[in-house]
């Protein structure tokens, strides 16, 4: 309920800054926080992970992942360190991997009837 | 004919997808949370019943954060630069006054729509089919910006940039590329700044975002603040190694498998979604059952859509809603009366004027983009 009141009050503080009597040349929004839902599984490297990855991005990125091995997380934390500048040390990287491929590994096996097409 | 037992996979994965909460964004409805920061919101299904997607309900997708919460336009530009006779700083009054409008009804898909539907999983946005919609756009024709900023010979490709700059200088800034050739040759790519009658919400581009119809939304840069004519092509992170497809003729490998050869996506690909009924849901023997949904492709514009109640084997032809042109979505509807009980797997497919249609399984590739198979909704009848 508390959030639903909140977000109201955000609609009505952005109806006020579009629908000002003067014209007014700004348009500005608030974004919510975070989605508190998105919280990480407890774990060895939680800290690391929370302290690293949510610099830039929140939880949801990692949770909402369908899971992967170690290899396949390794190769997402390099991408954030080279590609994006993650001012991750290796050894926290180590640690970030070992975190997230033992909490967020990859999915049972789903059914058969997923069969892909051929490439032509 | 229906099936004698339930059809369990497509609703498993459904459930999943949809299980991520409703939230309420400023200038939005509720809308399915993908992740918050930087925000990636989903809309929901029911909204594809229509042509239209309002303003409120239209998906949100951004790659870097901080974004744009604040615009003054005062203050905002759009600049013209690079290899131009005349740079341009235009304001939108300028945007709105010194070029023609120009109208146009086109489809926004983010090129991983549908990637959480994909076997085996890939990263990225697990997207259900939400995260595109259709929209009328007016704004002023880049073709006509470009020839008040007067192109030089030897022009290759325009980038453009939006208001979203990265925190740290070490993570690359979202800036895309189009060939001059594409520019000069397509009058419909637009510099918009009004998005049905109503100014851009500011998750969707206030003030002003680039639109390429036909083309995947990652091209349509939101906040666009400048254009950079360059004489050789543009080598970025988001054109040379983020939004690549296998260079093969359908966009797909081997699932699991990695392409030898890339290239950046283009063109949409043909696609029709259902609506209503959802996926999973009870409707009773014998009483008429409304389907509606929103078919589209890359600008050759729907020709026909059909629907079928036993597997594919036949199919036949449904009701296409107005036609607001070869970019936008078509509504189509069928009326469809189950008359044994049981379990049916309804499919509808559609077919543009270049003839493509869609494949009956689904393509695969490492980004989880181009997703176009042939869509279903499992019902039981009862």
């Amino acid at each position: 309920m508390k959030l639903a009141a909140a977000c109201l009050s955000l609609g009505l503080a952005l109806v006020l800054v579009n629908r000002a009597e003067e014209k007014t040349t700004v348009k500005e929004i608030k974004l919510p926080p975070d989605d508190a839902a998105a919280e990480l599984k407890p774990g060895p490297g939680v800290e690391a992970v929370r302290a690293q990855c949510a610099i830039c991005h929140s939880t949801d990125y990692i949770v909402r992942q369908p899971g992967g091995d170690a290899k396949r997380w390794e190769a997402e934390v390099k991408k954030m360190v080279t590609v994006f500048g993650a001012p991750t040390s290796d050894a926290d990287a180590k640690v970030i991997v070992e975190y997230l491929a033992s909490r967020y590994g990859p999915q049972a096996k789903k059914s058969s009837h997923s069969k892909a097409a051929r490439p032509r | 004919m229906p099936f004698l037992h339930p059809l369990q996979d497509s609703a498993e994965r459904d459930a999943i997808l949809a299980g991520g909460p409703l939230v309420r964004y400023p200038e939005k409805a509720n809308l399915i949370l993908l992740t918050s920061r930087p925000p990636q919101l989903e809309t929901p299904l029911h909204y594809f019943d229509r042509a239209i997607t309002p303003n409120e309900a239209f998906y949100v997708r951004y790659h870097i954060f901080p974004i744009p919460t604040r615009v003054d336009l005062a203050t905002w530009r759009l600049r013209v630069g690079g290899l131009v006779e005349r740079p341009l700083e235009l304001s939108l009054d300028d945007l709105k006054t010194k070029f023609p409008p120009t109208r146009l009804v086109a489809v926004n898909q983010c090129s991983g729509n549908g990637r959480g539907y994909f076997e085996p999983h890939v990263f990225g946005g697990q997207w259900s089919n939400g995260a595109m919609g259709n929209a009328e756009w007016v704004g002023a024709r880049l073709q006509d910006i470009l020839r008040a900023a007067g192109i030089k010979p030897g022009a290759a490709e325009a980038t453009f940039n939006g208001l979203d700059e990265p925190a740290a200088p070490s993570v690359p800034d979202f800036v895309k590329s189009l060939t001059v050739q594409h520019l000069m040759e397509d009058p419909d790519v637009l510099v918009a700044y009004q998005m049905n009658g109503a100014e851009l919400p500011m998750l969707n581009g206030f003030p002003a975002r680039l639109v390429v119809p036909g083309w995947y939304a990652t091209y349509w840069v939101k906040h666009l603040s400048e254009i950079m004519v360059l004489d050789h092509a543009f080598e970025g992170f988001w054109m040379a190694k983020a939004y690549r497809i296998p260079d093969t003729p359908c966009g797909c490998v081997e699932p699991g498998s990695t392409p030898a050869r890339s290239v950046s996506i283009q063109r949409m690909n043909v696609r029709a979604i259902i609506a209503t009924p959802k996926n999973g849901a009870r409707v009773a023997l014998a009483r008429p059952v409304t389907l509606k949904g929103v078919a589209f492709d890359g600008g050759y514009g729907i020709t026909q859509v059909e629907f079928s109640d036993d597997r594919g084997a036949t199919w036949r032809r449904v009701e296409l809603g107005p036609d607001f042109g070869r970019y936008s979505f078509r509504e189509w509807s069928a009326l469809w009366i189950p008359k044994t009980p049981g379990y049916y797997r309804l499919m509808v497919r559609a077919t543009n004027r270049a003839g493509e249609s869609q494949p009956i399984e689904p393509l695969w590739n490492p980004g989880g983009y181009l997703r176009n198979v042939i869509e279903r909704v499992d019902l039981t009848v009862a």
